[in-house]
């Protein structure tokens, strides 16, 4: 198997921007590819932002940082990406989306490269399925923020060769991150228990068992959680919790899944959470109040 | 606020001493039944002109002590027990149980007692399970499933969750520190009282539970 020297990565979303920064910051050439320019434009502002505040805070020399920002390059050519020896797609959770992405890029990659998905609730040997090459297609979920989590999910699909996915694995490590082994299951590991596990909690404040303040605050005390479940779901965002359950509920059809009717009414509240000033807290500039 | 202890032995609150059990007077604002046998203690104590009259709670609700009617309980009687997973140590939370009726100057008298020792206090209503056992119980239940399944080793499970989550210990772990057969009683409990699958004890809390009933069964000859 040949050595992987260039990594591309497909959507340049938050976390595509952020992978890209782990495969740059880790040596690699890094193609970024997005059908919009301002997409690109805005991870390139949002790249250098963070690299700045890492020269800031003494975590990286200016001249790395001009050397990390010299291996990343944008394009919206998908061509471009033909050059890869791996490609990390970090596009939205849609598989009829990703199939076709990946059926465009075995037309334009060479038989070597390894394909790699980065979803956190699809089936990774469906989305395999259309690529023409499952047996070189892995599942390699990073968590959020990408370029700070070291975590990430490895799943092969049913047709996955051992040597591919060996491949990746040895390429995750040399991106500095931790790659643990997961089978190709619904949400994988982290978003498996934790979806189910927020909505129970969504589902104590729906009853009206419990106060969210009072849950956050039961969970941190008793296990030492840096947050509470409430408090997470402000975070990453109602919207976001809604598209999780959808998607893990309508492939388990466990209950536990399903996303709770409060979720519903709170989006169309426009409570999404942090981004919105309010979600189980309210939010004024930074400071948290009780909800 | 002062506050007095009546000891009914075997508390799994306090199984050991603690500033809430130091700090305790003869004759307090306040009333802290502690112990297995809490609840039937409670019968003996005088309630009337007492700020709050705490009951430690196991896994049945308060409800079953202080009686129930059309939504409509609640007193000067509050439940509580500090969140403690197996054999390890207390954890610094009570669950302070309230019902719907309430007076919130109980709940606040008890509030200022607990957390004047030191303890950190949610509320919540009564119901089976309270917060944190209702949340983590189907949580458990699932990691110990999903292990059998083979979803992945039990350190990869493990490591995902204290890396993705910031957890402190992973879930396989931490039961297997605490103990499985604890967890089969509470979660069984659970169960009973809810009659939902995702709270049927996996089958290794199980295993571990017939395990000690075996263990025990052998120790008393």
């Amino acid at each position: 198997m040949s050595e992987i020297r260039t990594v591309g990565v497909a959507g340049a979303g938050t976390m595509g921007a952020g992978i890209a920064i782990v495969a740059a910051r880790a040596g690699f050439r890094t193609v970024v590819f997005d059908t919009r320019e301002d997409a690109l434009a805005r991870a390139r502002k949002q790249t250098e932002g963070f690299l700045a505040k890492s020269v800031e805070k003494k975590k990286l020399d200016p001249t790395r940082r001009d050397a990390i920002l010299a291996r990343l390059s944008g394009t919206t050519r998908l061509e471009d990406l033909g050059a890869c020896d791996l490609v990390i797609e970090a596009v939205f959770e849609d598989l009829r989306v990703k199939r076709e992405l990946f059926g465009r890029l075995d037309a334009v990659c060479p038989k070597e490269t390894l394909f790699a998905s980065n979803t956190s609730t699809l089936s990774i040997t469906e989305i395999a399925a259309g690529s023409k090459r499952a047996d070189r297609f892995v599942g390699m979920h990073f968590c959020l923020p990408a370029q700070l989590m070291k975590l990430v999910e490895m799943s092969p699909g049913l047709s996955t060769s051992e040597a591919s996915f060996e491949r990746a694995w040895e390429c995750c490590l040399a991106m500095g991150q931790r790659p643990v082994r997961t089978k190709d299951n619904p949400g994988f590991i982290l978003n498996y228990f934790l979806v189910p596990f927020n909505n129970d909690a969504i589902r104590l404040v729906e009853a009206g068992a419990a106060e969210p303040a009072e849950i956050d605050r039961a969970i941190k005390a008793a296990l030492g959680y840096p947050m509470g479940p409430l408090e997470l779901l402000d975070l990453v965002g109602l919207d976001t919790q809604l598209l999780l359950c959808d998607a893990l509920y309508a492939i388990t059809r466990e209950p536990r899944a399903a996303c709770p009717p409060l979720v519903k009414r709170m989006i169309a509240a426009g409570h999404l959470g942090r981004k919105t000033g309010r979600g189980f807290y309210t939010y004024d500039r930074d400071a948290m109040f009780g909800g | 606020m002062s506050y007095s202890i009546v000891d009914t032995g075997g508390s799994r609150s306090f199984p050991a001493p603690h500033p809430l059990l130091a700090g305790a007077a003869p004759d307090g604002e306040v009333v802290i039944l502690v112990g297995q046998d809490a609840g039937r203690a409670l019968a003996r104590v005088k309630r009337e002109g007492k700020a709050a009259v705490l009951v430690e709670l196991g896994t049945e609700c308060l409800g079953v002590h202080t009686g129930e009617s059309r939504g409509t309980e609640g007193s000067n009687v509050l439940g509580f027990a500090r969140f403690r997973l197996g054999d390890a140590e207390p954890s610094d939370l009570v669950e302070l149980v309230r019902q719907p009726a309430t007076p919130a100057a109980a709940v606040d008298a008890a509030r200022k007692v607990l957390e004047g020792a030191g303890l950190r206090v949610s509320v919540c209503l009564d119901f089976a399970g309270r917060i944190v056992d209702r949340l983590v119980r189907p949580y458990y239940n699932a990691t110990l499933r999903r292990l059998d399944e083979g979803l992945a080793t039990a350190d990869d499970l493990d490591t995902t969750l204290k890396l993705g989550l910031g957890y402190p210990e992973g879930p396989i772990a931490l039961l297997e520190r605490t103990g499985l057969a604890h967890h089969f009683d509470v979660t069984q409990a659970l169960f009973d009282a809810y009659g939902e699958q995702p709270y049927a004890p996996a089958r290794r809390a199980r295993v571990a539970k017939e395990r000690q009933a075996r263990a025990d069964r052998k120790e008393r000859g």
